[in-house]
C-alpha cells in the first residue's frame, strides 16, 4: 500500500508540471489583465502600463513562468492580486468553509442517496421508484443558483427557518481553533455556535448536494438492478439464506463498489460546485473566492488554485483505492 | 414475506425526511441573534463586496470607503444628501489666488481613536506620507487617488508615474495647515474631500511605517495593518473592531469621545454578499437590516412589503460612447447625430432605470456646477436620424455595438436590456447592429479602452462636485476609446482645470459641455441613483448621491 502511495504521488509531479504550463500560457493568453480588473472603468492606459510593469506583465510569458516556479519551490505560491494578501494564507482562511460544505453536502447525498436508490431498485416500476427517477432527473437539471433562489425563499424568507447567507450569525462570539465551525463548536463546548453553523451550512449544502445526490441514487439503482438479477443472488436466494443477509452481503456490498468510484469522483466535482454554491450564499469559502479571481485575473491565485485542485483530486482517488478493497477482498491496491 | 417490505422502504424514507424536519423545527426556534430589528443588536448592513483594506488611502472601491467613511474624517466633507462641500475636519478653507497654497483651520479638540489630537503637524504627517511612498506603494493599486490627485511621489520610481503636483505642507500653528501645490487644478478643494486622503493618527502612522507592502512581480501584498483591526486610526463616529475574512463580516463599534454627536448605534456590521437576489432574500429574511445597489425590478415588491427604499440624488451618467477611429463613417457629425436623433433615451430612462433617473442632455448630471442649461439637444426623432443618415451618404451603415454581461454597475442596472432597446432604436432608422457581448472584467472595459467598438456602453461615477471629475475623465486628450484629435477641445479643458477661481471655472465648464453637446463625440443616455434599501425598523441615514452615506445617524425604531 505504501508503494502505491508513493509511486501515486511520483506520478503527480510530471503531471503538474505539465498542468501548470499549459495553465499559464492558458491564462495569459486570456484578454484582459489584472489592471482593467483592478480599476474598472477608471483604468486609464497609464494606470494598466504602470500596473503591468509593476507585475512584470511586460515581461516575456517564459520568463513569468520561471518566477513562478522558483517561487513555488519555495513553497510560495505568491500574492493575490486583487485582495494583496498571500494565496496561502487566503487558501487555508476559506478552505474549511468549503471542505465543511462539501462534506455537508456530500453526507447529504450519500445518507439519502444510496438508501434511496437501492429501494428503488428493490421496488421497481413503483411510486417509490418512479418518484425516485424523476426527483434525480429534476436535480441534475435544475441549475444551483436557481435552486438556491427558492430555498433561500421558502426556507429563510417565507418560512423564516434558517438563515439566508453566510456561515456564521453576526454576533456570535464563538472560539475559532480549526476553522471547521460545526467542529470548533463541539470543541469548546459551545454548542450554540455548533447549531448556528449546521443552521447556515442546512441550505447551500442541499443545493450543493442536488447533483451529487441525484447521481447516487441513478448510479445505485441501476447498480443493485443489476446484481439483483445476478446468478448467485438467485443461488443464495434459492439455499433459503436469509433474506436480509442476501441483500445486504450479497447485493448492496455488490453494488456499491461502482457507488464508491462515483462518490470519489463528485466529491472532486463538489468543490468545482462549490464556487457557483458559495457564491450564491455568499458562504466565503474558497470557491467564491475563485469566482472573483477569475473575474480579476489573478494570475497567482488561479494557478495555486489548480494545482491544489490536481493535488486533491488525487488523493481521493487515491482514498478511492483503498475503499476499494475494504469492500471487496478480490481488488488488491498494488 | 414481500408485503413487509414496503413498510421497512417507508420507514427509512420517513426516518430521512423526520430527521430533515426535526431539524428544520429545530431550526425554526432559533434565536434572532444577529440583532436585526430587534432595536438592540447591531446594525447589519449587507455589502456587495469586501473592501479592499481598512487603510483609507490604499483604496479605490465604493466598498472599501462604505466601511472607512464611518471611521476616518477628511479635511473637507460634502453636506448630507447632497454634493456641497461642508467642513470636516477642517472648519474653514480657503486658497491664495493662484490656487496653489490651500489653508485649513482645523477643528479644536479632535482626538483620535487611539487618544492622540488632531493638530495641523498631524495634517501634514498624513500628506507627508502619502508624498514620500516608494516601492510598491507608488503602484497605482494602492495609491490611485494619490495619483489622480496629487501627481506622483518625492522620488518617482516609473516613467509611468506622474509628475508631483504636491509640494509641501506646513502647520504655522496648532490648528493650522497649508497644503502647497505646484499647478492650480480643478482637483482642489474637492481631491481633499476623498476618502483617500483622510487623516490617520500620527501613531498609526508611526506603526504604519514599519510595516511596508511587498512586491515583485504578479505579487503585490498589501501592508498587514490595512488588513486587520489594531493599527489603524481615525476620527470617525465609529473605530473598526474586527474583520472576519472568513465570514465577511466587518465590526465597528461606537467610538464614545467622537467630537460630533455620537453615533445612534453601537454596533455597526458589514456583512459582504456579493449576490443581489442573496442581499434582497436577507433584508427579506431579516438577516441584515439595509443593502445597497437594489435592482430597480425590485424596488416596487420592498416598498409594497413594507421596506424602506429612499431616493438618492443622481451623480453619475450613462453614456454611449462613439470610437470614431473604428469606423470611418463615425467620423462624420451627421452620423453621430442621426445616432443621437435614433435613441429613445426617454424609454430608457421609464423602462429601466429606478425612480429619480433623468435623461442626459450632457456629460454631466444635473447636479454638478458647470451644467449648462443651453446646450443643443437631441430629441427622439427616427426621420430625422434617417434624413441625416442620407444626408452623409451612410444609409448602408453597419456598426460594432458593445455591451458588458454579467455586471451591473450604479449608472446601468441592467445594461443587456438597455442596449436591445439602443439596438432597436438604431435597427429602427436602418442602421445595422452587429452586437458584441462581453465579460465585464477586464473583457469589456479593455475591449471599450483599446477603441475596439463602434459604439459602446459605459459611464462614470462623480468623486467630488467638479465638472472635471467626469468631463477630464474623458476629453482631457486623445484617447483610444473616442478615437479623434479635437486640440481645440483639449485647449478649453486643459484652460478649464488650470482655472483657480471657482466661479470662472464653473463658466468655462458650461462653455465646455456647449462645445461637446455641438461635436457630440458620444451621447449622454442617463443619470439615475443606485437605490438603497432599510428595513421597516431603523430610521435609515441621509441617502446621499454621492453614495457617501453616514451610517453614525441610523437608528433602531
Amino acid at each position: 500500500m505504501l508503494r502505491l502511495i508513493v509511486r501515486r504521488l511520483l506520478q503527480l509531479v510530471p503531471t503538474l508540471l505539465g498542468l501548470s504550463v499549459l495553465l499559464f500560457l492558458w491564462l495569459h493568453r486570456l484578454p484582459g489583465g489584472p489592471a482593467s480588473a483592478l480599476l474598472g472603468e477608471r483604468a486609464t492606459e497609464a494606470d494598466r502600463r504602470q500596473i503591468e510593469e509593476a507585475l512584470g506583465l511586460n515581461d516575456p510569458v517564459w520568463v513569468q513562468y520561471g518566477r513562478w516556479m522558483e517561487r513555488l519551490l519555495q513553497l510560495d505560491l505568491g500574492s493575490s492580486v486583487r485582495t494583496g494578501r498571500p494565496v496561502w494564507e487566503e487558501f487555508t482562511q476559506r478552505f474549511p468553509a468549503t471542505v465543511e460544505l462539501a462534506l455537508a453536502a456530500m453526507l447529504i447525498a450519500v445518507v439519502v442517496g444510496i438508501p434511496l436508490g437501492y429501494f428503488a431498485a428493490r421496488r421497481r416500476g413503483t411510486w417509490l421508484d418512479v418518484g425516485a427517477v424523476s426527483g434525480s432527473l429534476i436535480g441534475i437539471c435544475i441549475p444551483v443558483f436557481f435552486l438556491g433562489f427558492i430555498l433561500r425563499a421558502v426556507f429563510a424568507v417565507n418560512l423564516g427557518w434558517l438563515p439566508s447567507f453566510g456561515r456564521q450569525s453576526t454576533g456570535i462570539d464563538a472560539t475559532e481553533i480549526t476553522g471547521f465551525y460545526v467542529l470548533d463548536g463541539l470543541l469548546t463546548g459551545e454548542f450554540d455556535a455548533s447549531w448556528d453553523a449546521i443552521e447556515h451550512l442546512a441550505l447551500p449544502a442541499l443545493a450543493l448536494a442536488s447533483i451529487p445526490l441525484a447521481v447516487i441514487v441513478r448510479i445505485t439503482r441501476a447498480s443493485v438492478l443489476e446484481v439483483l438479477g445476478e446468478d448467485y443472488v438467485r443461488t443464495a436466494e434459492s439455499k433459503g439464506i436469509a433474506r436480509r443477509v442476501v441483500r445486504g452481503r450479497h447485493v448492496l456490498r455488490n453494488a456499491l463498489l461502482p457507488v464508491v468510484t462515483t462518490v470519489g469522483l463528485l466529491a472532486g466535482s463538489l468543490l468545482s460546485g462549490a464556487v457557483l454554491t458559495e457564491s450564491v450564499f455568499a458562504f466565503g469559502g474558497i470557491g467564491s473566492f475563485i469566482r472573483d479571481a477569475i473575474d480579476a485575473r489573478d494570475y497567482p491565485v488561479l494557478m495555486g488554485f489548480i494545482l491544489f485542485i490536481a493535488l486533491l483530486y488525487v488523493a481521493i482517488n487515491l482514498l478511492v483505492d483503498l475503499a476499494y478493497s475494504l469492500i471487496d477482498p478480490r481488488v488488491r491496491v498494488n | 414475506m414481500r408485503t413487509a417490505r414496503p413498510k421497512a422502504a417507508a420507514r427509512a424514507f420517513a426516518a430521512v425526511i423526520a430527521i430533515g424536519l426535526i431539524a428544520a423545527g429545530c431550526a425554526s426556534d432559533r434565536d434572532d441573534d444577529d440583532g436585526s430589528g430587534d432595536g438592540t443588536g447591531p446594525f447589519v448592513f449587507g455589502a456587495a463586496g469586501d473592501p479592499a483594506a481598512l487603510d483609507p488611502s490604499l483604496g479605490s472601491d465604493g466598498e472599501t470607503f462604505r466601511v472607512t467613511r464611518q471611521v476616518f474624517e477628511t479635511l473637507i466633507e460634502h453636506e448630507p444628501g447632497g454634493t456641497e462641500m461642508v467642513p470636516g475636519l477642517a472648519e474653514e478653507w480657503s486658497s491664495n489666488e493662484a490656487g496653489t497654497e490651500w489653508s485649513f483651520t482645523l477643528r479644536d479638540g479632535v482626538t483620535f481613536h487611539d487618544g492622540d489630537e488632531l493638530t495641523g503637524e498631524v495634517v501634514c504627517q498624513n500628506f507627508e506620507r502619502w508624498y514620500n511612498w516608494s516601492g510598491t506603494y507608488q503602484n497605482t493599486t494602492l495609491s490611485y487617488y494619490w495619483q489622480s490627485v496629487f501627481g506622483g511621489f518625492a522620488e518617482n520610481e516609473s516613467e509611468e508615474t506622474p509628475p508631483p503636483n504636491y509640494v509641501g505642507c506646513t502647520a504655522p500653528d496648532e490648528l493650522t495647515a497649508v497644503i502647497e501645490v505646484a499647478e492650480p487644478s480643478a482637483n482642489y478643494p474637492g481631491g481633499f474631500s476623498l476618502q483617500s486622503f483622510a487623516l490617520q493618527s500620527p501613531t498609526a502612522i508611526e506603526a504604519m511605517a514599519a510595516d511596508d507592502p511587498s512586491g515583485e512581480g504578479e505579487n503585490i501584498t498589501f501592508p498587514n495593518y490595512s488588513q486587520e483591526a489594531g493599527v489603524v486610526s481615525g476620527t470617525g463616529p465609529f473605530q473598526i473592531s474586527e474583520w472576519n475574512r472568513s465570514n465577511g463580516e466587518i465590526t465597528l463599534e461606537r467610538f464614545d469621545d467622537y467630537w460630533g454627536d455620537a453615533a445612534g448605534v453601537e454596533e455597526l456590521v458589514f456583512r459582504t454578499i456579493p449576490e443581489e437576489d442573496a442581499r434582497r432574500q436577507a433584508l427579506q429574511a431579516g438577516d441584515i437590516d439595509g443593502y445597497d445597489l437594489v435592482a430597480p425590478a425590485d424596488v416596487e415588491t420592498l416598498v409594497a412589503d413594507g421596506f424602506q427604499v429612499p431616493v438618492r440624488g443622481v451623480f453619475n451618467l450613462l453614456y454611449l460612447g462613439i470610437t470614431q477611429e473604428n469606423n470611418p463613417a463615425l467620423e462624420q457629425l451627421e452620423v453621430r447625430q442621426a445616432i443621437a436623433h435614433a435613441l429613445d433615451r426617454e424609454n430608457i430612462v421609464n423602462t429601466q432605470l429606478p425612480e429619480g433617473g433623468v435623461v442626459a442632455t450632457q456629460f454631466v448630471p444635473d447636479t454638478i456646477d458647470g451644467y449648462s442649461d443651453d446646450v443643443t439637444t437631441y430629441e427622439h426623432d427616427p426621420e430625422l436620424a434617417q434624413q441625416l443618415l442620407a444626408d452623409a451618404g451612410a444609409e448602408d451603415l453597419t456598426i460594432d455595438f458593445c455591451y458588458p454581461t454579467e455586471v451591473t454597475r450604479p449608472y446601468m442596472p441592467a445594461p443587456a436590456d438597455i442596449y436591445e432597446l439602443l439596438k432597436a432604436d438604431l435597427e429602427a432608422v436602418g442602421i445595422t447592429v452587429n452586437p458584441v457581448a462581453l465579460k465585464w472584467n477586464p473583457d469589456y472595459t479593455e475591449t471599450t479602452r483599446d477603441g475596439g467598438c463602434g459604439v459602446y456602453l459605459l459611464g462614470w461615477t462623480g468623486d467630488f462636485n467638479d465638472a472635471y471629475n467626469f468631463l477630464g475623465t474623458w476629453f482631457a486628450d486623445y484617447s483610444r476609446e473616442w478615437g479623434f484629435e479635437n486640440q481645440e477641445l483639449f485647449d478649453m479643458m486643459s484652460a478649464a482645470s488650470t482655472e483657480p477661481d471657482v466661479a470662472t471655472r464653473v463658466s468655462l465648464y458650461q462653455g465646455l459641455n456647449e462645445y461637446i453637446m455641438d461635436y457630440l463625440p458620444g451621447v449622454p443616455i442617463s443619470s439615475s441613483p443606485p437605490s438603497i434599501a432599510f428595513s421597516p425598523d431603523v430610521n435609515p441615514p441621509t441617502v446621499s448621491p454621492l453614495t457617501q452615506e453616514n451610517f453614525a445617524e441610523v437608528t433602531f425604531k
